[in-house]
Parts: C-alpha cells; structure tokens; sequence
C-alpha cells in the first residue's frame, strides 16, 4: 500500500498498544484494587501493584454476591437456551414458509430490538402482577424470551437464508413434512448460528441491569448487576470489596467472550442487521 | 424450484409457468398451516409486549395516575404540560444533546480511525481487535463501577495525569455540576467504540482491492483516497452507527445509575423515567416520559428500518 511506503510502520503499532492500554486500563485497576488488602487502599498508591497478592478483597466480594451470582445463572442460562430454540423455529419460518406480509411482520418483530424498555415497563409490571409472575425468576426468565424474539429471529433467518432452497425442496419431494425438514436438513447445520445466538443472548441478559431492577429487585432474589450496582451504592463497602465484586460479575460473560471471541465477533456485525 | 415456491405463495405466479386454477390462500393449508402455527406464540407475544405495551404506555401518560392507587381518569395532555415545564426535564434534554454529541462523535471518530489502522495489514490484528471490543463484553455496571473509581478527584485519572507530567488539576469528572454527562459519555464510549471499530472494520474489508487499485491509477493520494472513495463507500456503516449510538444515548442508563453526579447535572430521560415511576410512585408522568423516549427513538429507527425493508428479498 501507499501508506505503507511513505510511513514507517512504527507509528500504526504505537497508536494500537496506546488504545489498547486505553481499553484495558480500567480492567488492570480492577484487577489490581480487587487483589489489595484494606491497609493497601491508599489514594495516592491507587496506581501501584499490590504488594503480594491478598484474597481477603475477593473473598468480601464474594461473600457480598454470591447468592446474586447464582441467581443470574438460574436466569441466564434458561433463558438463553429458551431464546435460541424459539429464535430457531422463528428464523426457520421467516426464511423458508413465507407467507403473504411474512417479511412486513419480521421487520414488525425487528422493532422490538430498538425499544427503550422505558416505554413498556408500567404495563410489564402490571401484567406480570397480574399473572403473579412479579419479583419471580420465572418472571425475568420468560420476559428475556420475550424481548429476546426480535434478535434471535433476526440472526437465525440471517443464517437460514444461506441455506439453498433447493435443500428444502428436495426434502419436501422425499416426503418431509414442516419439521421433518427442521430436523433433518436445517438443524443439523444449525451449530454455528446456535452458537451465535447463546452467545449473544447468553451475554445480554447476564449483562442486563434494567429489567432485573424492575422484575426482580429484593436483594436476595436480584440478578448480579443489581447487587454490584447495590454495594457500589452503599458507599460503606471499601473499594477492594467493590472491585472484586464487579470483577466477579464481569467473570463469565470475560471468560464466554476470551473463549468465543469469533463467535461474538460474528454476533455484533448481524446484530447490526448487516450479516 | 423458486416457480414452485411463488405458486405456493398464492397470488403472482410469474406468468410464464402455466398455473392451473390458481387456489386463492393455497398458502394456508398442510405445512404452511403449521408453520404459521408455530410462529404465532411469537407474533402474539411481540403484539401484546411490545405494540399493546406503548399504546398503553401511550394511554397511562393521558390519565391522573400520579400516586400508588391506579387511577384511569383522563387528564388529556396535562402529564405531558407539565413534563414540559419540568425543570428537570430541561436538563434532561440538555445532557441528552451533550451526551449524544460527544459518544456518538468518540465512538464514531475513534471507532473509524482504529479500523483504519487494524486495517494496514498489521501483525497481531486479531489480539489487538479483541482488546478493543474487550469492554463491550462487561456490563454497564460493571463498566460504571471501574470508572467511578478512576474519576475519583483525589486518585485514578487525575493521580495518573500528575504523575505522568501531563496536567496537575483536580477535574470533577462525572461530580462534575456542569459537565459531569460528559464523563459519562467516555465511559460509555470506552465500552461501544469497539463495537462501531467492527463494523467500520468489516466495511473495509468488503471494499475490494480493484476499487482502491483503480483510485490509485487516476493518482489519488491515500489522503484522496480515503476523503472521496473510502468514506463515501463506508456511508451505510456510518449510518448504522449513527443510529446505533444515538439509540444507545437515548437508553443509556446503567451509567447513569452507578456514575451519578450532583443534582441533575447526569441525569437522562431513562433515570427520570425510573424515579418518577418506581421511586415517587407518579406512573402517568413516568408513562409520559417513556412514551417520549419512544417517539425520540421512532425518529431514529423509522429510517433505518425502511431501508432494511427494501433489502429483505433475499
């Protein structure tokens, strides 16, 4: 390239290592204030390496989330698996029995992923009191699924569309019937989209803080990002305390996005409706 | 194969297959019964929760139920009056203007330049990328909660600023009683710029080699090339980007939450919306600013989704 002729190459790696020191900056100080004993909390050594590592802040941490943190995964995990099978039959249909205005009530469910939830959350609540399904993770479970429809039909019948007709219609000629076709031609394809979708929606909702505040907020039944957010609130908790804590609710969406970074990569671009 | 298909559909057969007695809702029968079966749990879902959920949402923002007891006695447009000549809405449109002109701008500018340089066929692209999006993977919360910290006057960024030779102040960050919503905004643009660099960077890899082979033998310079081909070609990123950031800057509210400043100075329709309703009990104000986060976000989105329209007959 021109640019590479006219400029050393030094200058590109220089701006990459300082935004990535810019995007980890705050993970390091985390990390860092979260490994620190209480004596070590100094506002001038803030920057400072802990001297030795001292498990008494996580351990504080913990005990403070630990009953929210399985809550979240009593959540998440449910929800998420839920999701991605009704996205799989959502994305089934829209991409392959359309139907007179199929596509106009697809874009219709599209809507759904602009919402600002504050619109809708007087009537959830009241719906879900209704139902007695207010402050219960039942509650949270199937309102994620809910909200979950517009994405997940949007990546599946992304990925469905790239499958070939002709597939379906052969299947058809054998015989095959409406999920004689899910189950033998398009399901068995479905790994990667259904890796995907759980990624994303796994990361979503044990990331949301919003709809666990309003669905689910007692202390002892509240999602993880309700408790961190509870405890950094409180002011009375020490910064050690606060950063393990948040360290730990960061952990396994962390640990999810280091192991399927491509996944998730893959997730964000469809996500923005250009995949 | 797709002949068959268009005739399934019913109505316009393409005319050159020779259709006999074309059966009208022929599509409504054997599996496409079934497969509009299946999707109907969802389409009733969005129907009720979404669409049924704003006209509600509409409805309590004309009625008078301002206190615990539901009260559904009209009011016409008092809620929303008096939403008007709130002191504190005034300032939640301002910081709204603030706040969206500087993330969108951070997440936009910077997420372009980083693409741009992940592009320059480097070594190390995908370490690099995955540090970049690295924060998008963490929660508001827990994005809010790191950056409280570093915004601490007394340590964090200012300690780090002084200590480096940089700047010796004490800024306010987010206590900040004026500019505090834009602290804010740099926290939130440290958590979505990765996100707007993926897809700049995925725009420029779908811009061939020919089309910047072709620019550089009319003699355009990298500068020329970039300023009339590559950013023009990159319009449907931006707009993307534009509407995803300026939806994120109607929403943002988990920050807003953790990072709080004094009085209004940080405060955003979607905490106003949260106070009003689930801390001061006044469910018809609450309705009505939910109602106008709404309206705000159908004139961003109503564009968006009719260009998607156009391009759904894949």
């Amino acid at each position: 390239m021109r640019l590479e002729r006219r400029l050393s190459r030094a200058p590109i790696y220089l701006a990459l290592v300082a935004f990535s020191v810019f995007y980890l900056l705050p993970f390091y100080v985390m990390i860092i204030t979260g490994l620190k004993p209480y004596e070590d909390l100094n506002v001038t050594r803030m920057w400072e390496l802990p001297r030795g590592i001292h498990l008494e802040g996580l351990a504080e941490g913990w005990r403070w989330v630990a009953p929210n943190f399985r809550n979240s995964a009593m959540i998440t995990i449910p929800a998420a698996l839920l999701s991605s099978v009704l996205g799989s039959m959502n994305g089934y249909i829209f991409a392959k029995w359309r139907f007179p205005r199929s596509n106009l009530i697809f874009i219709l469910f599209l809507v759904g992923m602009f919402l600002p939830y504050q619109g809708i959350l007087i009537p959830l609540v009241r719906t879900l009191q209704l139902f007695h399904l207010y402050g219960s993770p039942i509650g949270l479970i199937l309102v994620h699924c809910i909200f979950g429809i517009p994405i997940t039909a949007l990546l599946f019948r992304g990925y469905y569309v790239g499958i070939p007709n002709e597939l379906v219609d052969a299947a058809k000629i054998d015989g095959c019937g409406f999920f004689g076709i899910y189950r033998r031609i398009l399901l068995p394809i479905s790994m990667p989209a259904f890796g995907v979708v759980l990624l994303w929606q796994f990361t979503s909702i044990w990331n949301d803080y919003l709809i666990g505040l309003v669905v689910l907020s007692s202390p002892r039944l509240a999602p993880i990002n309700v408790a961190v957010q509870n405890i950094a609130g409180s002011w009375s908790v020490e910064w050690n305390v606060q950063m393990s804590a948040a360290l730990i609710a960061a952990a396994p969406t962390i640990v999810v996005y280091l192991a399927l970074g491509k996944l998730f990569m893959r997730g964000l671009l469809a996500g923005a409706l250009k995949g | 194969m797709e002949k068959i298909a268009s005739r399934e559909r019913g109505g316009a057969a393409a005319p050159s297959l020779p259709v006999v007695a074309p059966r009208r809702r022929s599509w409504l029968r054997g599996d496409h019964l079934v497969a509009v079966l299946m999707l109907l749990p969802s389409i009733v879902a969005v129907a009720v929760f979404i669409y049924g959920f704003i006209i509600w949402t509409g409805y309590v923002s004309t009625v008078k139920w301002n206190t615990v007891v539901e009260d559904y006695s009209p009011v016409g447009l008092k809620n929303w009056i008096d939403l008007i000549r709130m002191d504190r809405f005034h300032w939640d449109m301002r910081n709204l203007l603030l706040y969206a002109a500087a993330f969108m701008s951070q997440c936009i500018i910077i997420g372009f330049f980083i693409a741009f340089l992940l592009d320059q066929r480097i070594k190390g692209e995908a370490f690099f990328r995955t540090i970049v999006v690295f924060p998008f993977a963490v929660s508001g919360v827990v994005t809010g909660v790191a950056w409280r910290w570093l915004m601490q006057p007394t340590t964090g960024i200012n300690l780090l600023l002084r200590n480096l030779g940089i700047v010796d102040t004490r800024f306010a960050w987010n206590a900040d009683p004026k500019l505090g919503i834009l602290a804010i905004s740099i926290a939130a643009a440290w958590q979505f710029t990765g996100y707007v660099m993926s897809l700049y960077l995925a725009g420029l890899r779908g811009i061939s080699d020919e089309v910047r082979e072709a620019a550089r033998v009319d003699g355009a310079g990298t500068f020329a090339l970039y300023r009339h081909i590559i950013i023009p070609l990159l319009m449907p990123v931006t707009f993307t980007a534009i509407v995803l950031t300026g939806m994120g800057s109607i929403r943002t509210f988990d920050l807003v939450v953790v990072l709080q400043g004094p009085a209004f100075s940080t405060d955003m329709l979607a905490f106003h919306m949260y106070q009003a309703t689930f801390g001061l009990y006044r469910f018809s104000l609450g309705a009505t600013i939910g109602f106008f986060m709404i309206l705000l976000s159908a004139l961003l989105v109503g564009p968006y989704l009719r260009s998607m329209g156009g391009s759904l007959e894949t």
